[in-house]
């Protein structure tokens, strides 16, 4: 009994708190079948915010894909100063509001900012354009290679690194010979993941992006300004794209875990 | 790995670069205040069909006046700006980017007018009919953040000078202020906002523009609203800003006071500043822009600049004291 | 073999160097931006921003509904986790994946759901928007998986021989789990639960339409930032800012802590 009492307990906690809403959206979506989904995703505003969403994704998922392996390498391989508090300082944005990111890069970029007062002077547009909303995204998502691949560069240890620089191997051959091939799923699974979250930022790009319209408007922030123009149905669509790019990202973790698990 | 890195590298590739509005063509940015979100995109329409409008295309931006105001400030590209009140234009004026000659067209540098509303649910379930009815215990009023958005400036400008009407005193006025505040139930960042929490179920009555009470009727939404014998003119400036498209821009912003525009704005729910298209819609026997009998302006409280000083320092203010003072009953 | 270990990849300087200067860059010089401004009035000047009782409520509230995250996750998180690794029904593969949903979703669209279901339309007798119930419901929304993700492995490695050992001893259903299963469990409980305390504290995209953002009634810590940077108060807005940065990294390092002491609890 008590096994259908905790059954009954943990399922329904999870119908009431995420299926039941998250089906809600769907249904709402589609209520009066494909068309109306279709005319409200497929509008030039939406479309945009759409491509601009990729383009931030596609630039910030690299660039940390290749500091988080270099981060990982820099704390588990090189006992130097300084790294105790890099390892500390990766872990923050997972704790840190992304208001806060926000105000940061606000602060520094904007026109009165330590940075932002030289740049613009020099014609170069950080806040409300391109680079604060990628340098916002950048931080939210950070730490997840560096967190996936750290644990993985302890485990496999290094002999067989020394073994290879031993017999003459560059840094580069080892480490594409013998480091990369130990770590290739775990730094898939983190490039999943910060993908997750590049697409779904929403607090701190919403404070440094301006909001335009058909130029700084990401996919989350036309989630918002149609839902508060009485676009439901643009909101709804735009929310149930998102969760489908969710889903997919659920289906690659869950396919990574295997690989890993079978490799 | 590196196949990924590939595909994602052809991904780039693919998207055409959606932050760059290098084109050939013109395109303006449109930063406004939330409360013409819909009648802006109208606008655009129209101006694209006239000669001098061919090949300007546009991009926008509508959030609350204060926050909008602050980004351009801040470094927000913007190449026309259309706030709530004249304090957020006069911001641009002193960070140099809009004209300190702004204001010195025909029309005083306003763009549309409209005036502070009540509205109300159908059927009026609480009899709200009056000021004096929104401070009734168990009245739930929803107005936007007074810190952030122009409109709720307006509605409580419009809430003092209605009480000093009625031959109050400054201090039963700001007393009344408070009872107000005491029963508020929600306070949005922008009017828009606002309206969306009030349109979702929240409260009994919503202080707001009258072109956002028309709007949401035309959107058939189960409210209407009413006049208040004594309320006041909202005026929204409009200029254009400093920069590279600063011509273009002062066209459009030009072509915003035309009889086609104003009749536009008209439409949408907004009082026109130019008198041909005003008589038009405030005259005959059902005009659409009633005067209420006691119109009063922000010059009668003294102007923005006292009001903003006197009321709305983030600190000082008399709102920021009512707020932090009602924080002590409701904060536990 | 120092000298092969640094060569194999790449000398410390330079890879330690890369790595601090992209966190300079992306973390610390942002964040020491928000110092910066805070601090700008001097300490005295920061404690009165800072400590104003808009503040104060904001920061107490943040920490009431974030007690209550904790305590609904402790429990949910362990009957899911417990779930997931002793029962077996149809279907439990699709919930153990759609456990990981609310990570991948973005944050603005659940806050959009539960208002459409449990806000004034939803259409199923319960309003909560523009609550402080609202604002919990959509933290516990974002916060489902930690407990259910940490405690899960732990579950799965736990011996059951103990548990059938004290249960031939006659132990009852409840004590076996109070005595043996529990005292293993709560190290991972623990870390589980402070994550979901962190991710509570600073939650936003999930609130930001639920709220209704009512100071002292629904406006949590972060909001109140929002707000104020809102209505040019950067200087507010940083000073609360500091304040939850501090929060953060303290909760941060408790965690740290945490996962040393689950470690050592494995072996």
């Amino acid at each position: 009994m008590t096994r259908y009492g905790v059954r009954t307990l943990s399922l329904g906690y999870l119908a009431v708190i995420l299926v039941a809403p998250v089906g809600l959206i769907f249904w709402r979506a589609f209520e009066q079948g494909l068309h109306p989904f279709w005319a409200a995703i497929s509008n030039p505003i939406a479309v945009h915010a759409l491509k601009l969403t990729l383009e931030i994704t596609v630039i910030a998922v690299p660039l940390n894909t290749a500091f988080g392996i270099l981060c990982a390498i820099a704390i588990v391989r090189h006992r130097i100063p300084g790294m105790g508090l890099v390892n500390a300082l990766v872990d923050l944005p997972l704790a840190l509001s992304p208001v806060v990111v926000g105000l940061a890069l606000y602060l520094l970029y904007g026109r009165d900012g330590w940075f932002g007062h030289w740049l613009l002077a020099h014609g170069v547009q950080v806040l409300f354009a391109l680079p604060a909303m990628v340098l916002a995204t950048m931080f939210v998502s950070l730490p997840f290679v560096v967190r996936e691949v750290v644990p993985v560069l302890r485990e496999i240890g290094t002999q067989q690194e020394e073994a290879a620089a031993t017999l003459g191997a560059s840094a580069l051959t080892t480490f594409r010979r013998i480091t990369f091939p130990a770590i290739r799923w775990a730094v898939a699974y983190g490039v999943v993941l910060t993908t997750a979250r590049s697409l779904g930022e929403f607090g701190a790009v919403s404070i440094v992006s301006g909001g335009i319209e058909g130029r700084t408007q990401t996919l989350t922030q036309y989630v918002q300004a149609s839902y508060e123009n009485f676009d439901q149905t643009g909101a709804y669509a735009a929310s149930v794209l998102l969760a489908a790019l969710a889903v997919t990202t659920l289906l690659l973790m869950t396919v990574v875990k295997r690989g890993d698990r079978s490799s | 790995m590196r196949k990924l890195l590939i595909a994602l590298a052809l991904v780039a590739l693919l998207i055409p670069s959606a932050a760059g509005a290098a084109r050939k063509d013109t395109t303006l940015n449109v930063v406004g205040y939330s409360v013409p979100t819909s009648v802006y995109p109208k606008l655009f329409a129209a101006y694209q069909a006239t000669p001098q409008g061919q090949g300007v295309k546009f991009t926008s931006s509508f959030a609350a006046s204060e926050v909008q105001s602050k980004a351009v400030a801040a470094g927000l590209p913007a190449d026309v700006v259309n706030f709530s009140l004249a304090p957020d234009m006069e911001r641009l004026v002193q960070a140099g980017l809009v004209a300190p000659t702004w204001d010195k067209n025909q029309y005083k540098g306003i763009v549309s007018r409209s005036v502070v509303v009540f509205i109300l649910r159908d059927g009026n379930p609480k009899h709200i009919r009056t000021w004096d009815d929104l401070v009734k215990p168990g009245v739930q009023v929803v107005f936007p953040n007074p810190f952030a958005s122009g409109g709720a400036r307006w509605d409580i400008a419009a809430a003092y000078g209605a009480e000093l009407r009625e031959k109050k005193t400054p201090a039963q006025a700001q007393a009344y202020l408070k009872e107000l505040f005491q029963n508020n139930v929600s306070q949005d960042t922008s009017a828009r906002n606002a309206l969306n929490t009030f349109l979702s179920g929240k409260g009994d009555v919503l202080l707001d523009y009258e072109s956002d009470a028309k709007l949401a009727q035309s959107q058939g939404k189960p409210v209407f609203y009413l006049i208040p014998k004594a309320t006041i003119q909202i005026e929204t400036p409009l200029a254009a800003v400093k920069g590279n498209n600063s011509d273009a821009a002062q066209q459009f912003v030009n072509w915003l006071y035309t009889p086609t525009a104003q009749t536009i704005w008209a439409q949408n729910g907004f009082r026109s500043v130019v008198p041909s298209v005003e008589k038009e819609f405030s005259g005959g026997k059902h005009p659409q822009f009633p005067f209420p009998p006691d119109l009063f302006t922000i010059n009668y409280l003294g102007g923005w600049d006292k009001v903003n000083t006197q009321f709305f320092d983030p600190t000082n203010g008399i709102v920021a004291k009512i707020e932090q003072g009602l924080g002590v009953s409701t904060g536990g | 073999m120092p000298g092969a270990r640094r060569r194999a990849l790449g000398t410390p300087a330079l890879s330690g160097g890369l790595a601090l200067g992209y966190l300079s860059l992306i973390v610390l010089i942002p964040l020491a931006a928000v110092v910066a401004k805070a601090a700008d009035g001097g300490w005295h000047h920061f404690w009165q921003v800072a400590w104003n009782r808009e503040a104060r409520a904001a920061l107490e509230l943040t920490f009431e509904l974030a007690g209550g995250v904790v305590a609904v996750n402790a429990v949910t998180g362990t009957a899911l986790a417990w779930t997931l690794v002793r029962d077996d029904f149809p279907g439990k593969s699709i919930v153990n994946a759609i456990v990981d949903l609310p990570f991948a979703l973005p944050t603005i669209v659940a806050g959009l759901t539960l208002l459409a279901l449990y806000g004034p339309t939803g259409g199923v007798g319960v309003d909560v928007a523009y609550t402080r119930w609202g604002v919990l419901m959509a933290l516990l929304f974002v916060t489902l998986p930690f407990v259910v993700r940490t405690v899960q492995p732990v579950l799965i490695e736990l011996d059951r021989d103990m548990e059938e050992a004290a249960a031939s001893l006659g132990a009852g259903r409840f004590t076996i789990f109070r005595r043996i299963v529990f005292p293993h469990l709560l190290p991972a409980l623990l870390s589980g639960v402070a994550l979901a305390f962190a991710r509570a504290i600073g939650e936003f995209g999930a609130v930001i339409l639920i709220a209704g953002n009512l100071p002292f009634k629904t406006e949590v810590a972060s909001l109140y930032v929002f707000e104020h940077i809102n209505s040019d108060d950067p200087t507010g807005a940083s000073a609360l800012a500091v304040l939850m940065l501090v929060i953060s990294f303290t909760l941060l390092l408790t965690i740290g802590g945490l996962r040393r002491w689950a470690t050592r609890h494995d072996r």
